[in-house]
């Protein structure tokens, strides 16, 4: 399993696959690759996928919370999709919920 | 109708001890570890996750602020009696300053690297939590969970 993150630009929408393990070793450089991608190209929206993710603990809640602020701060807007049961109630015991809309699928996610 | 054979395993413990070299990428290695030697109580696959996910938050203290990324071992000690898991994680790094402080939701001494909830999911996750540290005398973190009903 690719541990890896995987960005696609859609126009000014980046998306960000997230891996099968979300925690704090596969989030290392996460922060770093994300600041150059958006220091490089102009990101209105951030999506984040967790269609892959099986496991995520706190680290994956800190990257997301990281991201958001810096989104929020250039008006721009930050959604997720595909969170599994297990996911989603990682999402809501770090907060998450109450910050950023939930889709089911990619589609939704960019043009809603 | 049949009556139900029951295993009574009154006063039987079961341990496991595992000492691995600090680094990020025993993480995973780690609350696998745990979750499989948690597998002979049968919990729910909600269950297992919560154990690693709050196996994974131990772990990952003691690598990033325990031995501040640096060299060290973690020892991992867990047992199983009757419904209960419990399991320590411990190192030798450098110790909490204030045990309460480091406890408090959203709270971090590296607040651009983590959420400061490391804590805060351990606590939801497992039954109970006991931390025992001190500056220069290393950490070791105690949590209990009873799977099943």
């Amino acid at each position: 399993m690719d541990p890896s993150f995987i960005y696609e630009a859609k126009g000014h929408i980046l998306i960000i696959h997230m891996p099968a393990e979300l925690d704090h070793h596969n989030c290392r450089n996460l922060r770093y690759e994300t600041d150059l991608l958006m220091a490089e190209n102009y990101v209105s929206k951030l999506i984040f996928d967790f269609s892959r993710t099986t496991f995520m603990d706190s680290s994956g809640i800190g990257v997301l919370l990281n991201r958001y602020k810096q989104m929020k701060s250039s008006g721009g807007s930050v959604v997720f999709y595909g969170a599994s049961p297990q996911i989603r109630r990682i999402l809501k015991i770090g907060g998450m919920l109450t910050l950023m809309p939930q889709y089911d699928s990619k589609e939704e996610a960019i043009y809603r | 109708m049949g009556q139900e054979k029951r295993e009574i395993n009154a006063g039987k413990r079961e341990v496991m001890n595992l000492r691995f070299e600090s680094r990020s990428e025993n993480e995973e290695f780690a609350r696998v570890v745990v979750a499989v030697f948690a597998s002979r109580m049968n919990p729910t696959l909600e269950e297992i996750d919560d154990i690693k996910t709050a196996i994974s938050e131990a772990v990952t203290n003691a690598v990033i602020h325990g031995y501040q990324n640096g060299d060290g071992i973690i020892v991992i000690e867990a047992a199983v009696e009757e419904n209960v898991l419990s399991v320590t994680v411990s190192d030798d790094g450098c110790g909490i300053q204030n045990v309460e402080k480091a406890m408090e939701p959203m709270y971090s001494t590296l607040p651009d690297e983590r959420s400061g909830m490391g804590f805060s999911f351990m606590e939801a996750f497992m039954d109970r939590i006991e931390v025992i540290s001190a500056p220069g005398k290393g950490t070791s973190v105690t949590m209990r969970k009873k799977i099943g009903r």
